[in-house]
């Protein structure tokens, strides 16, 4: 289902401005806390704009049933999962088309960074629960989960970062919400590695020439590398004792 | 000693470069050398590593493990030792060359549910880790309160050649058997024992800061004296010593609580074991 475009006439205005007061290329303020399920073996809690979005890692454990376990590596199992009451009209609880699919993304988001060789016949269990949803929130739950497998102490190659761009009134946008994303034209949620720049997730919804993409492509990837100076702080402060506070993203 | 250069690392980071040779938690991109987890980098002038913060417990060979019987098959009893792999312990490794099924009830030996004080003998990833109970200090344990911690926690918990641990045995009057896959068995009077608790769980829970034996020496009440560096322990860079030796009667219940550095050198040596050999 591609996105058809809405009225968008107001989301961006002729200064420049969108509908939230943010810039074109101006991110969601961001705040990631590292450690807040104390049952979980790692996790962490992410507000990106409206988003507030619940990561939890448990494992490497043993796997059930015990015919999925793999002799060489672990298995990653993702659930993405939208609470009812994390939308303005209440969500069935049950996993929809969408959620399963998200799930799956996110696993292979995260797969890359993980050295799942280390724990042969065991599996990770990853949980991303969306508590309130504002658009962009596979982005903001990749990113938490990746931060909560770093607190769960399990080996990783590197940190996944993950950022939306997007196209909304003719424009390309940084960090498009909810609202854009409905009336918006495109939407390109990334996800790469930060430290060596590969790119685990590439998606597109909607249409965008090659200019679009390119410009898409960059703002994202900049947006991501915001999203990981974030994630490094959070996890910094957690375990080396910085007082934690609200980051919010300048550009 | 050659000198190393610590910083705080995240997985991903960019450690060191050039001939530089990996040791834990490291990998190697091209010329680079990469962290895996979340913990402090010891730069060396050719070795680097990370000493994570937080994790499994993945068994290592000689490790000394706490674990507890949760099964047992005609050949060997199945041991969960807090990690993701479950212990082995072959039952001819108890009752010698000669045991058999027939003859030999494995239940006389071990029940399920007896905790445990034993030794990984063997581990390799494909299979379940072995463990052994034959050695000084290995075997059933009898009784004690059995606290969990982070296995990452483990060395400083230990301390520095074994100082921590003799920080609190001696400041609680208790004895610990520190698993290095974060089990941690405390004897010691009831009271005695819930202050050992307390400190032991602050140290899982400031692991990080730099001021901890202070910290741990003000809540049990122990004014820091130099005096007890002279009885040394043994062990590795991290402390990897888990056998304990108290000078302290456990049951030595006359004393005051607040403990002055003469009462820590005055108590009779008591040096017995927490496990009973089978």
């Amino acid at each position: 289902m591609g996105k058809q475009g809405g009225d968008s006439s107001s989301l961006i205005n002729e200064q420049g401005i969108r509908a939230d007061g943010r810039r074109i290329d101006e991110l969601r303020p961001i705040k990631i806390e590292v450690g807040i399920l104390k049952n979980a073996d790692g996790s962490a809690f992410i507000q990106f704009g409206k988003n507030k979005i619940m990561a939890a890692v448990y494992g490497p454990k043993e796997v059930h049933p015990k015919h999925s376990a793999l002799p060489d590596r672990s298995v990653l199992r993702c659930r993405y999962h939208m609470s009812p009451f994390s939308t303005e009209e209440r969500k069935n609880p049950a996993p929809s088309r969408r959620e399963i699919e998200i799930s799956k993304v996110t696993r292979e988001a995260l797969e890359p960074s993980l050295m799942l060789e280390d724990y042969p016949r065991t599996a990770i269990d990853v949980f991303v629960e969306v508590l309130q949803s504002d658009g962009g929130s596979r982005c903001a739950g990749i990113s938490a989960a990746s931060v909560a497998l770093a607190d769960a102490g399990i080996n990783m190659r590197d940190l996944v970062s993950a950022c939306a761009a997007g196209k909304v009134a003719g424009q390309v946008v940084l960090d498009v919400d909810d609202t854009e994303d409905k009336e918006g034209q495109a939407d390109l949620p990334i996800a790469i590695m930060s430290t060596s720049n590969q790119v685990t997730l590439l998606q597109l919804d909607g249409q965008l020439n090659e200019e679009e993409f390119n410009k898409a492509l960059s703002w994202a990837l900049s947006g991501c590398k915001k999203v990981y100076e974030l994630q490094r702080e959070a996890l910094i402060g957690r375990y080396f004792g910085k007082n934690e506070k609200v980051l919010e993203v300048e550009q | 000693m050659p000198e190393v250069k610590r910083r705080y690392v995240i997985p991903g980071e960019v450690v060191a470069r050039g001939n530089v040779r990996a040791d834990l938690n490291v990998m190697r991109v091209n010329d680079t050398l990469v962290a895996t987890r979340v913990g402090m980098a010891e730069i060396g002038h050719d070795v680097v590593r990370v000493v994570p913060l937080s994790g499994p417990y993945i068994p290592r060979i000689d490790d000394l493990v706490v674990g507890k019987v949760i099964d047992y098959s005609a050949f060997a009893w199945e041991a969960d030792i807090n990690s993701c792999f479950f212990g082995i312990l072959p039952a001819a490794s108890v009752f010698g060359r000669d045991y058999s099924p027939a003859k030999d009830s494995l239940t006389d030996k071990l029940k399920v549910g007896d905790m445990i004080a034993s030794r990984v003998i063997a581990f390799d990833r494909t299979r379940d880790p072995l463990l052994s109970i034959s050695g000084p200090g290995l075997g059933r344990i009898p009784r004690g309160q059995v606290v969990k911690i982070s296995p990452a926690k483990v060395p400083r918990l230990i301390g520095k050649k074994g100082s921590m641990i003799k920080t609190i045995e001696v400041g609680t009057r208790s004895r610990m058997l520190i698993g290095q896959n974060g089990v941690v068995v405390i004897v010691g009077s009831p009271e005695d024992t819930l202050r050992a608790i307390r400190a032991v769980n602050l140290v899982d829970e400031e692991a990080h800061s730099a001021d901890l034996t202070e910290k741990v020496q003000l809540m049990l009440g122990i004014t820091p004296e130099p005096q007890q560096a002279d009885a040394e322990q043994e062990s590795d860079e991290f402390g990897s010593e888990t056998q304990t030796e108290n000078e302290q009667s456990a049951a030595s219940s006359g004393e005051s609580d607040v403990m002055s550095p003469e009462n820590m050198q005055s108590g009779e040596s008591s040096s017995e074991q927490i496990s009973e050999g089978i």
